[in-house]
């Protein structure tokens, strides 16, 4: 008998036990089949009657979906399962009083628990008892189900061995108890109360997307926090529970986790509160250069880590000292100045023969007790400060792209959003809100007079003639700085062989660089403006045209520094000759002196070494001098451009003539393009140096670092806002397409001198080497094992790489073709949504117009005898605004019979006896019966309403 | 600040963080801001509220010119005054946020523009709302044809269903196709400090 075995097995297991049951007597299921039904229906009620009672419709949507699924459940696990009708309808409420009696603890229960059994039957209406109430009800219905049947007694003794053993369990500990009652949750139960526990978390989840007030949403949170609480260790079953319990547990532990590191992520945004400042007084766009200025920060630190880390620090760890060998030694002629301030400040002498250059590292192949390989490091940081710059432009790029996915382009809602969006929230000063006013009201009205006449052609003739100037003048301008700093370049390759030099000649090539770049982008900005453009369009050429000077400026340097490493070179193989001779003399002399051959010489002091002139270091400084020249003058700049101005017009303004505040000179604006620019270029100059300076990555972070201090402060207390404040929502990726621009171009010299240009024979990690890059192949040959050496030898054969980058030719292609396909089907796209709205729009003013006129009609016929109806010219001057189609006011937009017909119907009202009395008649009495098809007969050509009651009837 | 964090319980904190857009210290920041602005004897009330006129005086908010309306929104008070309790406040700050959704920053501006609380915009509103955005001095205002012809622009293009208003839907539609609506509608202002 499976049953006996059940019962004595296990009695947490009803579900089973019934199963047996139930296969006894068919016709007991069968009604317990048919009563689900409603039970379903009445547990959905319930269920929305416990939610808060305003809530929203969408929301009672998405409850109603999972309930239906679980009656489902339901109806499939029924056989499997026994629970009466009633315990189903409040089974939440009932497991949130089992949890409550768990709470409570066993032992204080015993005495109840007794009492309750025997009143057995009552309790199954209270249903506040939790699972053993429903165990209990169980049981009454196998008595119903097996009056008749067999085994009666038997399952009294049944019966009675339960209640014995429930008694010892709930008496011996809580946690048996609470077992028991988990586990008699069957299968579907508990998938049920999975997903509810499920759909109240994800309640929580979306609940802040929630437009509601605070309160309800705390109510409401709570509600299904302690929902979720109590049930979800309740769920799993036998071993499996402790394990979702565990599982339950962590995932809390996580989301808390998340939102820790949420929080502490926003207080490591360094700045914020600096920048949030800045921006409330002067905009989103002024903002956007210190959010710029902030990100150049970050990307500097990791470059910063990776040099120092990988490269400076082994190397100042356990690299050889100072003075050991030549390269890290003064030579002995410079000796005596190498200490003096001027010889510091250029970057000679000590600064020289340090860790900050090229020139101090030893081409020993692997240093200290960790057999620290630093030429490989060295040109894998090179390498890789490229690589990640890349990859942290491009994908930033990337995301801004995507935040800014909105199609902005298509000019629907022109007024709307100037309307809607204009206003920049941002602002919290009077001043700027001001200018806001001016700028919105300046646009508003721009955008109405390009609506009212479109084109204005003598106007537009004007403005391409100026804009033509304009640029005319500004390509002069650029032509003409290039050739002064190419000119500039030549005279001091002249003086470069001379030494009777002045201060101003030594320095005159960075002098005219600075003052070009001082001079020039206020020149632009007054020539651009002839042109008339929209300050964002405005912004943006400036941008352009600043980058073309300044990328002049450094690719004739870049020639220049070219010359002179070349001259370099050539001067190098004669040295090298002279430092070997050198030796050779030295060792020479040494034995001649001694007259010992056997007694090895000590080695040529350090500082007496000829060398070679190092052309690494002297790029390297070149770059280093280039970056604190222009920090230098960008803090200058600020200094006396901005604050000493400012202190002038403020305290000079008391005794001046003239408002200096209100007129000219004024404070200044806040220069947005030229300092991103600034930046820009300084962020190239490091890349370009830091391969021949590893200290000026250092350097680079320094300046950012300050800069941000000073310039925030700068522009809190010197500048005024724009006098036409605006968004800068989209300038961010042209400030990173800049960057990438600059990142290209300083990537390539790097490259080239890497790859084409013999190292230094005696500085560097290279030295030795007829390539840089041979420090690669050296380890692939020494390090790595022999396969591996000849699988590269192979990978490095034209016939692999000619096909390799044919592939990757072949997949730019056919991802770019792949992208102007989703181009087009974005188009096409669009294209189908216009249409899709007008259609929309048609039909709405169709459908409104019968939805109106229905409406119309059912106010006003119950009414008549009160109210005059509704004058008849009133529909028609609505037939004739629907004609001309422009109306705000559109109602009916029928054909021309209905509109007749329809004016029957309203004509015939005021005086029935003289016209269409008949027809009201009908009307009055159709009404009654069925006012919509009525109305839709007048209203529709015959044809049409044919159509509908066709379909009307396929419906049904 | 140590008082702040007890005063406001660890549990309701993160209730408060699940409910909003807010992290921890901007809700803690919030709150402080917000006790600043209460008189003494408001403090000792079950939920203190801050008059409107307190809320209009802080520096962020000075010179915005929604700024009434936004107080009228946010605001749960029985009597209409646009006074506002934390929670409110919390409300107003996290539909500002950073991290807020579309969703829920355009559900909000819907109901500042709508100047009259009819549930949707119509050209009184609108009107309203040109006028707000222009200032108050004379010289930016614009004249009477200007504004007549700008807000039939503005119906002819939002307003799809041709009722002479523009309704929540169709004011989400314009404002989701915008580039930069979300970036615009933002004030964090418990960061500013004076």
């Amino acid at each position: 008998m499976p049953r006996k075995s059940d019962v004595a097995a296990k009695i947490e297991d009803v579900g089973i036990e019934i199963d047996g049951d139930v296969s006894d007597s068919e016709d007991d299921t069968s009604r317990r089949r048919g009563n689900r039904r409603p039970a379903a229906g009445r547990g959905g009620a319930r269920g929305r009657g416990k939610k808060p009672a305003d809530e929203d419709d969408e929301d009672e949507e998405e409850e109603e979906a999972p309930r239906t699924r679980r009656g489902a459940n339901k109806k499939k696990a029924s056989k499997s399962r026994d629970i009466d009708d009633e315990s189903e309808d409040d089974a939440p409420k009932r497991r949130r009083g089992g949890a409550a009696n768990k709470k409570k603890g066993g032992k204080a229960q015993d005495s109840e628990e007794d009492s309750e059994e025997e009143k057995g039957n009552k309790r199954n209406k209270k249903g506040a008892a939790g699972k053993k109430g429903k165990e209990e009800e169980t049981k009454d219905n196998k008595k119903k189900g097996d009056a008749k049947g067999k085994g009666k007694g038997k399952e009294k003794e049944d019966e009675k061995d339960k209640k014995k053993k429930k008694k010892k369990e709930s008496s011996s500990d809580t946690d048996s108890n609470a077992d028991s009652e988990e586990e008699s949750m069957s299968e579907g139960e508990m998938e049920r109360l999975k997903e509810e526990v499920e759909e109240k978390k994800k309640v929580i989840a979306i609940m802040r997307n929630k437009p509601w007030r605070m309160k309800r949403r705390l109510v409401y949170l709570k509600e299904c926090q302690e929902f979720v609480d109590k049930f979800e260790g309740a769920l799993g079953k036998g071993k499996g529970r402790k394990f979702y319990a565990y599982k339950v547990m962590m995932m809390k532990k996580w989301i808390k986790f998340q939102r820790d590191f949420e929080n502490f992520k926003t207080t490591c945004i360094p700045w914020e509160r600096k920048i949030k400042e800045v921006e409330s007084h002067f905009g989103s766009s002024v903002a956007s250069y210190f959010i710029f200025l902030r990100w150049m920060y970050g990307m500097n630190m990791v470059l910063f880590g990776l040099t120092f880390g990988l490269v400076v620090i082994p190397e100042v760890l356990m690299g050889l000292p100072y003075g050991s060998i030549p390269r890290k030694t003064v030579p002995r002629a410079e000796q005596p100045t190498a200490q003096d301030y001027s010889v510091l400040m250029d970057f000679n002498g000590y600064c020289k023969y340090s860790v900050l250059f090229y020139g101090y590292y030893n081409n020993q192949r692997t240093i200290g007790l960790l057999k620290f390989r630093l030429p490989l490091s060295y040109l894998m940081v090179g390498v890789g400060t490229f690589g990640y710059s890349l990859m942290v432009v491009i994908r930033t790029m990337a995301k801004n792209a995507d935040v800014g996915g909105g199609d902005g382009d298509d000019g629907e809602f022109t007024f709307a959003w100037k309307m809607f969006t204009s206003w920049d929230y941002l602002i919290g000063n009077a001043e700027t809100a001001d200018n806001k006013y001016a700028s919105i009201t300046t646009s508003f009205k721009e955008s109405i007079v390009d609506e009212q006449e479109n084109q204005k052609d003598e106007n537009i003739h004007l403005r391409r003639f100026l804009r033509v100037l304009a640029n005319f003048m500004i390509i002069c301008c650029l032509g003409g700085s290039g050739y002064l700093i190419f000119f500039v370049v030549k005279r001091s390759q002249e003086f470069a062989n001379r030494n009777d030099l002045s201060w101003y000649e030594k320095n005159e090539l960075e002098l005219i660089m600075s003052l070009l770049g001082l001079v020039c982008p206020p020149l632009f900005e007054t020539i651009a403006e002839l042109e008339e453009y929209h300050p964002r369009i405005a912004l943006k050429w400036q941008l352009g045209r600043i980058f073309a000077l300044f990328l002049g400026n450094l690719y004739t340097f870049l020639f220049a520094l070219f010359d002179e490493v070349n001259n370099k070179l050539d001067e190098e193989v004669s040295i090298r000759n002279a430092s070997i001779w050198a030796l050779k003399e030295y060792y020479a002399n040494f034995t001649l002196h001694n007259n010992d051959t056997d007694v090895t010489p000590p080695p040529m002091d350090p500082s007496d070494v000829i060398r070679g002139p190092c052309w690494e270091t002297a790029v390297g400084i070149e770059f280093v001098k280039l970056t604190v020249s222009d920090i230098q003058v960008t803090y200058l700049t600020i200094l006396i451009g901005d604050f000493a101005r400012a202190v002038i017009v403020r305290f000079l303004n008391y005794c001046w003539c003239w408002d200096l505040e209100a007129t000219y000179p004024s404070y200044g604006e806040f220069d947005i393009s030229g300092n991103v620019l600034g930046l820009v270029f300084n962020q190239g100059m490091i890349w370009m140096g830091a391969f021949y300076a590893p200290g000026l990555v250092g350097i680079n972070v320094l300046r950012l670092l300050s800069s941000m201090y000073y310039q925030c402060w700068a522009v809190m207390a010197t500048n005024v806002p724009h006098e036409r404040v605006f968004k800068a929502s989209k300038s961010n990726n042209f400030y990173m397409g800049l960057l990438l621009l600059i990142l290209f171009l300083s990537l390539l010299p790097v490259v080239y001198t890497i790859m084409t240009l013999p190292p230094s024979f005696d500085c560097g990690p290279f030295s030795g080497k007829a390539k840089m890059f041979d420090v690669i192949m050296e380890t692939i040959d020494l390090d790595l094992p022999a396969f591996l050496g000849t699988l590269m030898g192979y990978a490095a054969n034209p016939g692999l790489i000619i096909p390799a980058v044919l592939l990757m030719v072949l997949a730019i292609y056919y991802l770019n073709s792949v992208s102007e396909a989703y181009q087009h089907a974005n188009a096409e796209l669009k294209k189908k949504m216009q249409m899709a709205r007008d259609e929309e729009k048609n039909r709405r003013n169709n459908t409104e117009s019968t939805d109106q006129v229905m409406k119309d009609l059912e106010d006003l016929l119950p009414n008549r005898s009160l109210l005059p109806p509704a004058p008849p010219p009133e529909t028609g001057a609505d037939n004739k605004a629907d004609q001309g189609g422009k109306s705000t006011k559109v109602r009916p937009g029928t054909a021309g019979k209905d509109v007749n017909l329809q004016k029957d119907v309203s004509l015939s009202s005021p005086n029935p006896n003289t016209r269409g009395a008949a027809l009201t008649d009908d009307l009055k009495s159709a009404l009654r019966s069925d006012l919509k098809d009525v109305v839709l007969a007048l209203l529709m050509t015959p044809d049409q309403f044919d159509a509908h009651q066709l379909r009307q009837a396929t419906k049904v | 600040m140590g008082t702040t964090a007890s005063q406001l319980g660890k549990d309701l904190l993160s209730e408060y963080q699940e409910l909003t857009f807010l992290t921890k210290q901007e809700i803690l920041l919030a709150h402080k801001r917000f006790s600043e602005c209460l008189s003494k004897e408001d403090k000792n009330l079950p939920t203190p509220r801050v008059p409107m006129e307190k809320v209009l005086s802080l520096p962020e908010l000075k010179s915005n010119p929604f700024r009434k309306r936004i107080c009228h929104v946010f605001s749960t008070s029985d009597m209409k005054d646009g006074s506002l309790t934390f929670e409110d406040f919390l409300d107003l700050l996290s539909a500002f946020s950073d991290s807020a959704t579309l969703e829920i920053k355009s559900h909000y501006a819907f109901r500042i523009f709508d100047f009259d609380d009819d549930g949707t915009l119509d050209s009184g509103d609108l009107e309203k709302l040109v006028n707000c955005l222009t200032g108050e001095t004379d010289d930016t205002r614009l004249t009477p044809e200007e504004m007549r012809q700008l807000i039939s622009n503005i119906l002819e293009e939002s307003d799809i269903d041709k009722d002479g208003t523009v309704n929540l839907s169709e004011f989400q539609h314009v404002i989701s196709r915008s580039p930069d609506f979300v970036s615009s509608f933002k004030r964090l202002f418990c960061e500013v400090y004076k």
